[in-house]
């Protein structure tokens, strides 16, 4: 049954591959959602089986074949089912599979439909290997082979430049996060001698070390700079609103649903190694805060459709390592999992609006689309009320639960609370936005484009993924709320992956609920408020909001161009670099290394002409040659 | 006067064989015509012929004799050859200067 997880998107990408000169959307649609169909039902079924297992055996391993075996270095091609990597598994294959269906529908048009499918199956097949790998090297197979389909899906339309070179932007960027995750396998093998995970979780210290440089930290910090790459965290983040360039459905699946999420399942899996290494917490809850901060700032003046929901992602990545960096590991989890399905809804939604639009992606241009397209737009709503935490839809409960423990956890402070929740505030005023300027208001469609409802293929996806986004949340109620709602629903996910998760004591007082209640009212409060405040500027009063944008000019500025980051990257990093290049290139590699070089050929071809002249073809020179060389060897042997 | 004759030793039939040797050798690297190299060569053999057979003489050993009559014969089978490939040569190319082949010159 395991073959029937892991293989078929490989099968699917083969397929596909071979035939990627087929024009047939239709055909190549089926072959690629048959795959993801088959992958998903197993996962199921995996899932059930887990179920029936006790609590504490809950973990299927199965080995494939032994991979690499040096000395004390052993890695077997095993891979772990359990409570952890089903989650993940269910989502990717899952949402996936919603996804690959919608894809059918919007690669209607393309030319190369076989081509996207096959690389969407080896995105997911790398993702598989990603999430259930049993040991570090195999995670960073699927690590890497992620990104290899991100690189090759982002430039999928790589006749244009720029959307080839947002293509190489995003791999070279998580090239560096990359070296940082492989130097943190490195250390976690000087540390332990082991790259298993399980083995590495009973390695672990139980008592925290404090200590900056001490190599607990260092490997949390370099495993966190790979995390840093490929979940977009500052400084590395760059890479992901570039990354829009890509058909929508790749934005949904790889840069929205799974792949971004996989630096944060790494640390979820490495809790037990994470927890004893305080300081690279520390590190991680500042990133994630300060990221989903400065991201949701940015995400308030952007006008193309996919840049605000690309900086939304990244702010919510944010909110998951703050989480996962103040020891909510399991509030994180909640989050991936709100995120996966509202993110990959309102990413498929403002897909269906591009197609509806044929290719227009600036807000300006639309407006008043709620006429036109009902499903997108009422889907839509959903999206945005689960993203903003409104009561009782998905995201409430997770990102309640994340900023409750930013200022509960013993790791967490009152510091990070406070920026998680400008960030949520934020991140309603620029989501009512983006809906305000979409959907609502008044037309500023241009009068030859006129928008359409989606075809079916496409609509049901989205109607699937609103009634997760409506829902899922209850499967993660936090303790606080579980307790004041009737019925006390359980923390389902919660205490499903527990026994994966090492000892870590929260604290309860007796006025926490009080606490946790009036935080709560205090951030559902305001962000009502700030929701209500981008609907009456940008739906009621449009005036006024282009008069805050002249009033605040220079703040306006700073946000449109996104903190200047990518210039600044330029100056201070790319710039230099080309200039080193240059240098080494012109100085070291033509002056030194090429002169050596062509000196030894050269020696060797001068050398070469001389002896030429040896062989002159004269037999009786080669007779007199013969001549002296018995001579000499005779006057060798008869001993000088 | 018998005994003012010089009674010839080893050494007059060793010089004798040098002779002969240094010959021929000096036939093979001097001379140009295919053919006369090939008559130096059968002269270098016959030199060490006579080396062969005095030294079995002196050491009384049958060996000497023995090996000469192999080197005879090989001698025969290899002036045999060589000839064959002279008269190919030669109806080829109507030339028997071993300057004219000289075409494996690197």
């Amino acid at each position: 049954m395991f073959y029937t997880l892991l293989l078929p998107p490989l099968l699917g990408f083969l397929v596909n591959g071979v035939r990627f000169k087929s024009k047939n959307a239709k055909l190549s649609g089926v072959i690629a959602c048959s795959t993801m169909a088959l992958s998903f039902i197993s996962a199921i079924l995996f899932f059930i089986k887990l179920m029936q297992l006790p609590v504490d055996q809950r973990s299927i391993s199965i080995q494939l074949f032994n991979w690499i075996k040096v000395g004390s270095f052993d890695v077997p091609m095993a891979f772990t089912i359990d409570p952890l990597s089903i989650v993940m598994t269910l989502i990717i294959t899952g949402v996936g599979f919603l996804i690959h269906l919608f894809s059918i529908g919007y690669m209607s048009h393309d030319e190369r439909p076989a081509k996207y499918f096959s690389y969407l199956n080896l995105f997911i097949f790398n993702m598989l290997l990603l999430v259930l790998g049993s040991n570090l090297l195999i995670m960073f197979v699927g690590w890497e082979g992620v990104g290899l389909c991100s690189y090759l899906l982002i430039g999928f339309w790589f006749t244009d430049p720029e959307k080839a070179s947002a293509g190489m932007k995003a791999f070279i960027t998580n090239r560096i996060g990359d070296a940082g995750f492989l130097l943190g396998i490195f250390t976690i093998f000087g540390l332990f001698g082991t790259i298993t995970f399980d083995e590495i979780a009973s390695a672990a210290p139980t008592t925290p070390v404090e200590l900056w440089t001490s190599p607990i930290t260092l490997s949390c910090l370099f495993l966190f700079i790979g995390a840093m790459g490929k979940s977009a965290q500052i400084p590395l983040y760059v890479w992901l609103p570039d990354a829009m360039a890509g058909p929508t459905p790749v934005s949904a699946l790889i840069h929205a649903a799974t792949m971004v999420t996989a630096g944060v399942y790494m640390i979820i899996r490495l809790n037990p190694l994470f927890l004893a290494a305080p300081n690279a917490m520390l590190v991680i809850a500042f990133v994630g805060a300060i990221t989903a901060l400065m991201a949701a700032s940015i995400g308030i003046v952007q006008t193309d459709i996919k840049k605000v929901l690309a900086y939304s992602t990244v702010s919510q990545l944010g909110y998951m390592f703050l989480a996962v960096g103040v020891g909510a590991f399991g509030a994180g989890l909640a989050h991936l999992m709100t995120h996966a399905f509202f993110k990959a809804l309102m990413f498929l939604g403002s897909g269906s609006v591009i197609h509806a639009m044929h290719e227009e992606q600036d807000m300006r241009k639309m407006g008043g689309l709620k006429n036109q397209m009902p499903i997108t737009h009422w889907t839509f709503v959903m999206g945005w009320l689960a993203i903003i935490g409104a009561p009782f839809f998905s995201g409430f409960f997770s990102k309640d639960e994340i900023l409750w423990m930013a200022y509960h956890s013993p790791r967490g402070n009152f510091l990070l609370w406070f920026i998680g929740f400008v960030a949520a505030l934020m991140t309603a005023f620029y989501m009512t936005r983006l809906m305000a300027l979409t959907f609502w208001g008044k037309s500023r469609v241009p009068s030859e484009v006129h928008p359409h409802e989606s075809p079916s293929s496409m609509s049901v996806p989205l109607i699937v993924l609103a009634f997760l986004s409506v829902f899922a949340g209850w499967l993660c109620v936090p303790h606080g709320l579980s307790s004041v709602l009737p019925g006390h629903p359980k923390n389902f996910l919660s205490d499903w992956v527990r026994p994966l998760m090492a000892d870590f004591h929260i604290p309860h007082g007796p006025n926490d609920l009080m606490l946790e209640f009036s935080l709560m009212g205090i951030t559902l409060a305001l962000v009502g408020l700030s929701a209500l405040f981008a609907f009456y500027i940008y739906v009621l009063k449009p005036e006024v909001a282009e008069r805050n944008a002249k009033s605040m000019k220079p703040v306006y500025e700073l946000l449109l161009n996104k903190y200047w980051v990518d210039e600044i990257y330029s100056k201070m990093l790319i710039g230099p670099l080309i200039k080193i290049s240059r240098v080494l290139w012109s100085k070291v590699d033509i002056k030194i290394i090429d002169k050596v070089t062509y000196a030894i050929s050269d020696m060797v071809r001068n050398s070469g002409g001389g002896l030429k002249m040896v062989q002159s073809g004269n037999l009786q020179m080669y007779a007199l040659y013969i001549l002296i060389g018995l001579f000499f060897s005779l006057w060798f042997l008869m001993g000088r | 006067m018998l005994s003012d004759m010089i009674i010839p030793g080893l050494g007059h039939y060793l010089l004798v064989a040098g002779v002969l040797f240094t010959i021929g050798l000096v036939g093979v690297l001097m001379r140009k015509n295919i053919i006369v190299i090939l008559m130096s060569i059968e002269l270098m053999l016959n030199a060490v012929n006579l080396t062969f057979v005095t030294f079995g003489y002196y050491l009384n050993d049958a060996n000497g004799a023995v090996i000469t009559l192999f080197v005879i014969a090989v001698a025969a089978a290899e002036a045999a050859v060589g000839l064959a490939i002279v008269v190919t040569l030669f109806k080829n190319f109507n030339e028997l200067n071993i300057r004219f082949f000289e075409h494996l010159k690197g």
